[in-house]
């Protein structure tokens, strides 16, 4: 259970990455705002309570794992490892700029922190399952978890993983779903309908958890409970808003792709308290 | 020389001897061990045997992600699923990452023989080769496959391992030791230079051998590391013979001839003939029947051969 305390942390934590999430792609001009803010909570949360890592030492044999296979929220991942120390923040004005180590999708071998290069969308849960099978192999004490889209769920792979984790009873592996319920072309349910998620992960085995994405207790009841689960993975799937802490953005499928301009950046900021 | 055998089976023994002397070795396949011959690894070494299930994408990405915890993963299939239906998880999270993956498939080319077209991989040398940072090996006979498994396997990085279905006479004894990105020069010629790769190694020698006795002499090279290909011999052979034919049990599209020409025409350009698939499908047949329609028989190369050479000439 989190103090006080701990959830006014974390919630300075999460303005401050989305501060920087905004910061960030006014610079470049150009960038994933929508699905970025929308998964804020859960990585505060993650890399400012849950995780074992050290800035300092990123590779560090034991740390837990973070992957996030929905690569176009780079920002996402930016502003908590900047936020955290893996590199100085003034860095994030460099998102997507030539030489930059944080380039428009995640790419390992130049963001320290960063677990796996991703951008392609479907393939991080696989990814998260190669890691946690290892671990289960060399009875390492690491966890690993892993943030998918409901539209990247579009994505066949994500369902041939989902077999893999349930097969190999995964129990170390913790996977989110970041339900949002918007991708670029507009609503989910109009592009491609995804009933019933919960349904359709119980079904293939996993020990399912339906939270809200935004709320910091929530999100340690259900890290809580998925390890505590054993002998099969845990989904948690989070009811999310697109866009969440920038007024004009939130529930806008338009915000998906598009960066705000230095005018709606700074209402943006303003609003956040900046 | 002369046994014949498949280089899956030299393959698969070889898995057992890595697993043996290098924990770290861990065998990925997708529903076809006892095809890929990755069956006897995962009887020796059931907890290092990850079996995926017919989830080819599935399989590279999970490969992918057990290399960065620090496992060196051989991810098997047919070579026409594991290029072809994963491709991207190869090129994005393998190959763009850099992870140290290897690749090993099985079936490769026509002598697949009678599951068809469908199954007989004619592309994959083409779509491993562009993708920037992977080592792509093609060995001719079990011996070298041997050697080239457990290179692949101290070698930093991705790897793609080319291999046959088809038992095919084997060219090299126990004592050769082939080093990744070094051509092997196996005869020397003045005429003109076959450079060959996989099956069509041996291939090649017997053409030489035809050519021999009729009074010409060709060199022989055999290509078993695709890429980094060995730009500095190609070139000497092109000074040297002025005739080049590849062969290749492959589309000459993309493939050995895409890669030798590449350098040729940078360096020294010289007349070229190419041995393999011309932009067609594969189809059911024996691997006999196949390798004479597709024109990959000795003396198609003969005839290639005395071609470049009335080039050159004229």
């Amino acid at each position: 259970m989190l103090t006080q305390a701990q959830i006014e942390e974390l919630k300075e934590r999460a303005r401050h990455m989305r501060g920087h999430i905004i910061r960030m792609l006014a610079a470049a001009k150009s960038g994933h705002p929508g699905g970025s803010l929308s998964g804020v909570d859960l990585l505060a949360y993650l890399y400012f309570y849950k995780m074992n890592i050290d800035p300092q030492n990123p590779k560090m044999p034991d740390r837990d794992r973070f992957i996030l296979s929905k690569g176009h929220a780079g920002p996402l991942l930016y502003s908590a490892l900047a936020e955290k120390g893996f590199f100085d923040k003034d860095l994030v004005c460099t998102l997507r700029q030539f030489n930059s180590i944080l380039q428009g999708h995640p790419d390992m071998k130049r963001t320290p922190g960063v677990e796996i290069s991703s951008g392609s969308l479907g393939q991080g849960l696989s990814v998260a399952n190669g890691i946690a099978i290892a671990g289960k192999m060399d009875q390492r004490p690491y966890r690993v978890y892993v943030l998918i889209g409901d539209g990247e769920s579009q994505e066949g792979q994500i369902w041939e993983a989902a077999m893999t984790s349930v097969h190999y009873k995964l129990d170390n592996l913790t996977a989110f779903l970041d339900y949002n319920h918007l991708q670029i072309d507009g609503a989910i349910e109009d592009v491609k309908s995804f009933t019933d998620p919960r349904a359709r992960f119980e079904a293939f085995g996993w020990h399912v958890i339906e939270i809200n994405g935004h709320c910091f207790n929530e999100i340690d009841n259900a890290v809580t409970e998925a390890e505590s689960t054993k002998g099969k993975p845990t989904m948690v799937i989070m009811n999310t808003i697109k866009g969440k802490g920038c007024d004009f953005m939130e529930n806008q499928a338009g915000w998906h792709g598009k960066a705000p301009s230095a005018e709606e950046a700074e209402q943006a900021l303003k609003e956040l308290g900046f | 020389m002369g046994d014949r055998v498949a280089t899956r089976d030299a393959y698969g023994k070889a898995l057992i001897k890595l697993g043996e002397i290098n924990p770290k070795i861990v065998v990925l396949d997708a529903d076809l061990s006892k095809s890929t011959k990755t069956d006897g690894f995962s009887k020796k070494f059931p907890e290092r045997f990850i079996q995926m299930g017919i989830a080819e994408a599935d399989m590279m990405a999970t490969a992918g992600g057990l290399a960065t915890a620090g496992k060196i993963p051989f991810a098997s299939s047919f070579a026409v699923f594991a290029t072809g239906r994963a491709y991207d998880q190869i090129r994005n999270t393998i190959g763009y990452s850099g992870l140290n993956v290897k690749i090993a498939a099985t079936h490769a080319g026509v002598t697949v023989g009678a599951d068809g077209g469908s199954h007989q991989s004619i592309e994959d040398i083409a779509l491993m080769r562009v993708i920037p940072g992977m080592t792509v090996l093609n060995p001719a006979d079990a011996a070298e496959t041997e050697k080239l498994v457990f290179a692949a396997a101290e070698h930093q990085g991705p790897v793609y391992i080319r291999l046959g279905r088809e038992p095919m006479p084997t060219v090299f004894d126990e004592n050769y030791q082939p080093v990744i990105g070094k051509a092997v020069r196996l005869r020397e010629g003045k005429a003109a230079t076959i450079i060959a790769t996989g099956i069509m190694v041996e291939r090649a020698l017997l053409a030489a051998d035809i050519l021999n006795q009729k009074g010409t002499s060709v060199r022989v090279i055999n290509i078993h590391t695709i890429k980094p290909i060995d730009s500095a011999e190609i070139i000497k052979a092109a000074w040297e013979t002025g005739a080049i034919v590849t062969a290749e049990e492959h589309s000459v599209i993309g493939g050995l001839a895409g890669a030798v020409a590449e350098v040729v025409v940078q360096n020294r350009p010289v007349p070229m003939e190419f041995i393999g698939i011309k932009d067609r499908f594969g189809q059911s047949g024996t691997p006999a029947q196949l390798l004479e329609e597709y024109g990959l028989n000795p003396e198609h190369i003969v005839a290639a051969v005395e071609k470049v050479i009335a080039r050159k000439d004229s």
